[in-house]
């Protein structure tokens, strides 16, 4: 199965990188862009078969390594 | 003092921590690989300055789950002392040795450059050899020393008295302009509630000789040798 995890900086997290981006497309003529946020895709190739067990699997992946939770949140997707 | 400076795969200042620690205790420090698995009889594990594993996913990520990292926890727990600088803060944070965590830097660039720390309290193993509220300066260099913690941490670390440096101007201002990274509170070094466990952002170990433009780093490692002289 495939996982696909979004590790997103929580809000009230500074993203600098976001802030640029939205700077940016203001600059190319882009209007009524709001707050930018930039995150992480991460997918996974899971040799679980069963869609709650590789869920299960991905958040253990998710909490223990690939999202900081001081400042990160992510989801789960099973795909 | 019995040191040791652990090497991860892209790290790059383990020689410059080597030389400093050479230089305050006579002795070379031990190098240990991340991949060993065992700290025995060493009173200092320092955490250097680079980029290991490529600052991929996050700085210190990888590193936090390494081998050696396990004997390193424990080492801590016994209250044995940990230096981490720069990506060795980083690997603390990550690895919940020190609370909150190292952002992008605010302005989003490399920050290669000198600032100034004050010395938020000088009764440390670390900070014996420099006085209260004493400006230093030292040379920094990373693209993620922006310090971010919750609220409740901040005002624990401060109402603990964890705070350890913080960026200040030359005459020891806490300023905006003093703080190019943007970390909270203008925080650049933390302490564990024991004071045993130091995170720092900038580089003490870079100006330890004459040589490399001054000597403002070398009371940190002199204190060091001195407390931790057995």
């Amino acid at each position: 199965m495939k996982a696909v995890v979004t590790v997103m900086l929580k809000e009230g997290v500074l993203d600098p990188q976001g802030k640029a981006i939205g700077h940016a497309l203001g600059v190319l003529g882009f209007t009524g862009v709001g707050e930018v946020r930039v995150g992480k895709r991460i997918e996974l190739d899971l040799a679980e078969n069963d869609p709650e067990a590789a869920r299960k699997s991905a958040e253990d992946m998710g909490s223990s390594l690939l999202a900081n939770l001081v400042i990160e949140s992510f989801k789960v997707e099973i795909v | 003092m019995k040191a040791a400076i652990v090497v991860f795969p892209g790290i790059n200042r383990e020689r410059d921590m080597a030389i400093a620690l050479e230089l305050a205790t006579g002795h070379r420090p031990r190098m240990i690989w991340h991949k060993e698995t065992v700290l025995e009889g060493i009173d200092l594990v320092v955490l250097p300055g680079g980029f290991s594993s490529g600052d991929y996913l996050r700085c210190g990520a990888m590193a936090a789950h390494s081998p050696i990292m396990p004997a390193i926890h424990e080492h801590a727990r016994r209250g044995g002392h940990v230096l981490g600088v720069c990506n060795g803060f980083q690997i603390l944070t990550e690895a919940g040795l020190l609370p909150g965590a190292l952002l992008r830097n605010a302005g989003l660039r490399f920050l290669s450059m000198d600032c100034h720390l004050r010395v938020e309290r000088a009764d440390t193993d670390f900070a014996g050899h420099y006085q209260n509220g004493q400006v230093f300066r030292a040379p920094m260099a990373h693209g993620d020393g922006n310090y971010f913690a919750s609220a409740e941490t901040l005002n624990r670390l401060e109402g603990e008295g964890l705070v350890g440096f913080r960026y200040v101007t030359p005459t020891g201002a806490i300023t905006d302009a003093a703080n190019r990274n943007g970390s909270q509170r203008n925080i650049a070094g933390i302490y564990s509630p024991n004071l045993r466990v130091l995170g720092l952002m900038p580089h003490p170990e870079d100006l330890v000789d004459p040589l490399m433009g001054g000597t403002d780093g070398k009371p940190l490692f002199d204190g060091l040798a001195a407390a931790l002289a057995a």
